[in-house]
């Protein structure tokens, strides 16, 4: 096991190198510098502001000593924001989002393997298609429709919760965790409902219900283990997923997060915070698809052995 | 192949396979009923340039925004244009975009995941950290540089969304293969001196095909969503086209005043997209190979 | 499972910690405390005042620092700020300011009259990158010293008499030098705290941090959390702090108009940076005295290039603009009282108002676009008409796109790119026609004229006329009188109008919503705060 996570460790260092690579080529040869604005900036102005940032070295010159910085842990200044660094940025977004993702899986957790499970136990009965259509209902609204609809209802008509912000007034937290969260819910309520009726339809289900041991425990103890591999194996990539494409539900609450960051530093062409955020969401998903083949080994014993056996 | 035996055995089980599959479907009420709908849809969708009651950009100021009535039965948006004529030429855009950049995700997902999955060892490694580096890209830069280099073409969106997709899609075929590949029955086919290709076509793509039908049902709405966010961004296609995804993201803005502006497409993508849900259902437990042994 | 049951409890746990009611808004516990919530649009990027180039650091650095001349918001006529009165000569290219004695920084240092030189030598380095360094140009020298023409910046004309006489020369006479004075290029900063941080030409020190800042404005930065929230308190040191009625600001970055509009309406803000078009409506009938709309110094335009064949003949470009019914367009589409444009500087601009250019008149229209070869839009190429993603921009464009068919019979395809490749396609004149917008520095036609000349960075139409630079760059500066100088600018106006490089479509409004506790803003072009004369009144709620 632990030579398993060490090479996948070392099979990381490449990937993201030639993510960095990617990255550095792909966004220079996007059109419009990080400087460019509508009122025309004087030649002058431009020189210097490249000076500062080092662009007006050659292109490989510039490559390499952006490694060089990276090799410190230093993503270099925002070009977007000239009196911080990409890494200051990042450490304050990271928080938000990270805590923002979190709410929104448990929600998706909480709704979507109650709908799949309990849809599974009696397939193609009003007890399968209500809680999946509920669970769908998520997955048919997408988040810029969800977010406005329940601000709209929550926030302005019954005036319970706040319409914006994050961490400010009480229980601004529980709407963007929703509309976040539920986008997800479908999926996993999917997943969860596929995995299981392919457990339940398993011998050593039978086995177990041959016994004669109560449903509930046939279902808790010994489906729900195999039933929710496919569930896990999409929990890792869904976090990272959730961590970098927050931006539509961070936009609409207003919440500092490092979604938008992510997308708005495309679109401000500022250099340094798109190769940091993309090295960042880059590492992450690596681990998170690690720790997800971890957990699914972890799970799935015959797994385990073939592992031991390969290697 | 040169065993006669297992040629007849795998020819049996794929046909049988399908047929049974279907007569199960046709018992399943919600799937066909799911599987009309999107029929409905993509029929109105093919006729639109001759039946639709307006033309999608013509414009009438001065009625403005108006709720449903006689002339305009779903209304009309700020510029006077009707809302059922601009519905109908939305869901051409969507419908295809839903069903090309999905088949093309579908194709090299289902291909590349069970090659690595098969093949393990070194070259899964390979495959899958390409998959973890496309995964890592900047996807927007990566569109604004598709747009800029290859001009605005509808075709290239799906191109690009769809060669996003595939990434998912792969990973879920992959871990599937990999659970398979060590079971009893793929292990007798090896038994039985089966060529590598007969058995992924004929063992471990299908059985794998519960989870993939899953997963492409939730990839159509997903890559309608897609489309819908580029083109709110810029980077989808140009007005005065549109698409449902388009028509909602406006709608939303004006929701307080003008609610059929939201209410009606949105219910188009809605209907759709439970449509394919209720399909994609019925069609994993049809297709379930475990599911023919009852 | 115990994962599930772990997670249903935390979740149930952080609901219920989260959703214990919602508390007193903003705009009510700051009505009692005297604490002004602001939605200040995108987040600024920075508080340097020499490197900070948008609206909203322009309305942080206002509550910060003082520059020598205020604006009356009712008038925008000159108002003492740092200096109390100042001379100007009679070829009015010589100004000597007075500065008062009471003038404090934040800190309680005096403000001196070096502080101001140091300041404009610091704008002008130009290895600081400050795109606003042409604002000090108007001063003998600076654009040479800045160009690095000329190394002494003794030979600049700025003149320290003693710490609070200030000198100035001018290159030419310029009467609206008073008027630049208020624009943040020309604030005074504190040169030890600078010098503290780092070099003073060094971009993004840790001065501008809260703590650090030291200014001499009636507010003083306590806080400064990015995209969340910019908090200024008042500075007691101030001159004229006895008048300033508000304890705190608070600017809020709405980048999301629909969710400030939102945040307004739930007592989150005391005023937003703008109203969504489809708000407008509802305010004007249910609520007209929260929408406050005025206009604003800023043109709506379409760019022409006159370098792509078909559209370098005048009789195309002025049938395109004629062809326009702005009139519609300002009732259906951008709804916000927005003025119809016939010229291309805002009408009464500081007592200038050019002769409108053209009318509209589709008939006459028609008979151009015939003259230029195509009757009846036959054989006009398809053009592209061009714009950066955005709602707004896109209504007004698919409205403009309906009318040159209807009334021309040719084909425009819409094109909306994001801002950057957008930028990039109208700087290489990679367009047909492009959507434009253009906001004036200063109150004077000057900044609406002068990026017309041929090699005008923000000309970019291709466009090019010797007498209209004459005029601009020759005769007008050298103006004596303002009514002289006006004539001249009317003529350069009229030049540009006749060619019709570009299509002018609406001045802009400012639209806003106001709390009805909030006392003291005075409408003006400029959208001009003096945060110290802002009020609450804890009395006034907002309606239901």
């Amino acid at each position: 096991m632990l030579r398993f996570i060490l090479s996948r460790l070392l099979q990381a260092i490449p990937v993201l190198l030639v993510v960095i690579t990617a990255t550095f080529l792909l966004v220079r040869c996007a059109p419009g510098g990080p400087f460019s604005a509508e009122k025309a900036v004087p030649p002058e102005v431009v020189r210097a502001l490249e000076a500062q940032y080092r662009l007006d070295q050659p292109i490989w010159q510039q490559y390499l000593s952006y490694l060089g910085d990276l090799a410190r842990g230093e993503f270099g200044p925002s070009f977007r924001y000239p009196g911080r660094t990409v890494n200051e940025l990042i450490a304050g977004g990271l928080p938000i989002t990270a805590e923002l993702a979190f709410y929104a899986m448990l929600v998706a957790i909480l709704i979507g393997v109650c709908a799949g499970v309990i849809a599974a136990l009696r397939p193609n009965t009003p007890q399968d298609y209500l809680p999946m259509s509920a669970a769908m209902l998520g997955i048919c609204m997408p988040s810029f429709l969800m977010g406005p609809l329940l601000v709209l209802v929550f926030g302005i008509w019954l005036e319970w919760l706040p319409v914006s912000g994050w961490g400010e007034l009480a229980g601004d937290k529980i709407l963007p965790a929703i509309t976040l969260g539920t986008g997800y819910a479908a999926y996993i309520a999917r997943l969860s409902r596929g995995g299981m009726l392919e457990v339940m339809s398993q011998d050593y289900i039978r086995t177990a219900r041959a016994k004669g041991l109560p449903e509930r425990v046939v279902v808790l103890k010994h489906a729900l283990r195999g039933g929710l591999i496919p569930v896990v194996a999409f929990l890792g990539p869904a976090f990272a997923g959730l961590l970098s494409g927050s931006f539509v539900v961070e936009t609409i609450f207003q919440i500092p997060g490092l979604g938008r960051f992510y997308v708005q530093a495309a679109f401000n062409r500022d250099y340094t915070m798109i190769l940091g955020t993309t090295v960042f969401f880059a590492t992450l998903i690596v681990l998170f698809n690690l720790l997800a083949d971890i957990i699914a080994v972890w799970i799935n014993p015959k797994m385990r052995h073939q592992l031991s056996r390969s290697r | 192949m040169e065993n006669p035996h297992s040629a007849t055995l795998t020819q049996e089980q794929g046909s049988s396979l399908w047929r049974d599959g279907w007569i199960r479907l046709c018992k399943n009420h919600l799937a066909l009923f799911g599987l009309a709908v999107i029929a409905f849809f993509c029929v109105i969708a093919l006729l639109t340039p001759w039946i639709a009651p307006y033309g999608y950009e013509q414009q009438d100021l001065q009625l403005g925004a108006s709720p449903p009535s006689a002339a305009h039965w779903l209304g009309t948006d700020i510029f006077g244009r009707d809302m059922l004529t601009r519905i109908m030429y939305g869901s051409r855009v969507s419908l295809l975009v839903g069903f090309v950049a999905t088949g093309v995700a579908l194709v090299i997902g289902v291909l590349w995941g069970t090659v690595a999955g098969y093949a393990g060892g070194r070259v899964d490694a390979v495959m899958m950290r390409l998959v973890d580096i496309l995964y890592a890209l900047p996807f927007m830069i990566f569109i604004v540089l598709l747009m800029v280099v290859f001009g605005r073409n509808i075709l290239l969106l799906f191109l690009a969304i769809g060669a996003v997709e595939w990434l998912t899609m792969a990973r879920i075929v992959r871990g599937q293969v990999q659970n398979l590949r060590h079971q009893e029955f793929i292990e007798a086919a090896f038994s039985m001196g089966l060529s590598r290709w007969i058995i992924i076509r004929r063992h471990l793509i299908p059985n794998t095909l519960g989870p993939v039908i899953v997963y492409t049902t939730l990839t159509i709405p997903n890559v309608m969503l897609l489309e819908a966010f580029l083109s709110f961004l810029g980077l989808g296609i140009q007005p005065p086209q549109s698409s449902w995804g388009l028509l909602i993201s406006h709608g939303v803005e004006s929701m307080e005043e003008y609610p059929w502006l939201l209410v009606f497409p949105g219910l188009a993508l809605s209907i759709t997209l439970f449509a394919l849900n209720f399909l994609g259902d019925g069609l994993r437990d049809a297709l379930d190979p475990r599911a023919s042994k009852d | 499972m115990p994962f599930l049951k772990m997670a249903s409890a935390s979740l149930l746990l952080s609901l219920l910690v989260m959703a214990c009611g919602q508390g007193e808004s903003n705009t009510a516990s700051g009505n009692r405390q005297g604490i002004l919530h602001l939605g200040n649009g995108t987040d600024p990027q920075e508080l340097d005042p020499h490197i900070v180039t948008g609206v909203p650091e322009h309305n942080i650095l206002t509550a910060l620092l003082e520059g020598l001349v205020l604006k009356d918001p009712s008038t925008l006529e000159p108002v003492p700020g740092v200096a109390t009165h100042w001379e100007i000569s009679a070829d009015g290219k010589h100004y000597r300011f007075h500065l008062r004695d009471d003038a404090r920084w934040s800190n309680g240092d005096p403000v001196t009259a070096g502080d101001f030189a140091w300041s404009w030598w610091r704008a002008l380095q130009p290895s600081l990158g400050n795109q606003y360094a042409y604002m000090l140009f108007a001063i003998k020298n600076a654009e040479a010293y800045f160009r690095q023409e000329v190394s002494d910046f003794s030979d600049v004309g700025i003149n320290v008499v003693d710490d609070h006489t200030l000198e100035v020369e001018l290159a030419n006479p310029t009467p609206y030098f008073l008027q630049l004075l208020d624009h943040y290029s020309y604030f005074p900063l504190h040169r030890a705290t600078i010098e503290k941080f780092g070099p003073p030409d060094q971009r993004g020190s840790l001065w501008t941090r809260p703590g650090n800042f030291v200014g001499n404005g009636p507010f003083s930065l306590t806080g400064w959390q990015l995209f969340k929230r910019v908090v200024v308190e008042k500075n007691p040191h101030y001159w004229d702090a006895e008048n300033v009625s508000l304890n705190a600001i608070h600017f809020y970055p709405t980048e999301n108009i629909t969710t400030e509009e939102r945040m307004f309406r739930s007592g989150q803000l005391h005023r937003t940076a703008t109203v969504p078009i489809d708000k407008l409506a509802v305010y004007r009938r249910e609520h007209p005295e929260l929408l406050h709309t005025h206009p604003y110094l800023g043109n709506y335009f379409y760019r022409i290039n006159t370098e792509v064949p078909h559209l370098s003949d005048k009789r195309v470009r002025r049938a395109l603009a004629m062809s326009i019914d702005r009139e519609a367009i300002v009732r259906q589409v951008t709804k916000g009282d927005e003025l119809p444009a016939y010229t291309f500087t805002p009408p009464d601009t500081l007592g200038y108002t050019a002769p409108d250019g053209f009318a509209y008149d589709p008939e006459r229209a028609r008979v151009l676009l015939a003259e230029a070869g195509y009757p009846g839009g036959d054989g006009f190429p398809v053009t592209e008409l061009l714009f950066n993603t955005s709602e707004g921009h896109h209504k007004i464009a698919v409205a403009i796109q309906q009318m040159w068919y209807k009334e021309l019979g040719i084909k425009v395809s819409l094109h909306n790119q994001d801002w950057k490749v957008f930028l990039n396609s109208v700087d290489n004149g990679n367009y047909g026609i492009a959507r434009a917008g253009w906001i004036g520095d200063y109150v004077d036609p000057n900044t609406f004229l002068d990026m017309w000349t041929t090699h005008g960075g923000n000309n970019r139409t291709g466009w090019s006329s010797a007498r209209f630079d004459q005029l601009i760059l020759e005769e007008a500066p050298r103006a004596e009188a303002r009514e002289q100088r006006y004539r001249l600018m009317r003529e350069a106006e009229a030049t540009l109008l006749e060619a019709m490089p570009i299509i002018p479509i609406h001045i802009y409004t400012s639209k806003s919503l106001v709390h009805p506790a909030l006392k003291g803003l005075e409408p003006n072009i400029l959208d001009y705060t003096l945060y110290k004369n802002l009020s609450l009144d804890p009395t006034k709620a907002l309606p239901d």
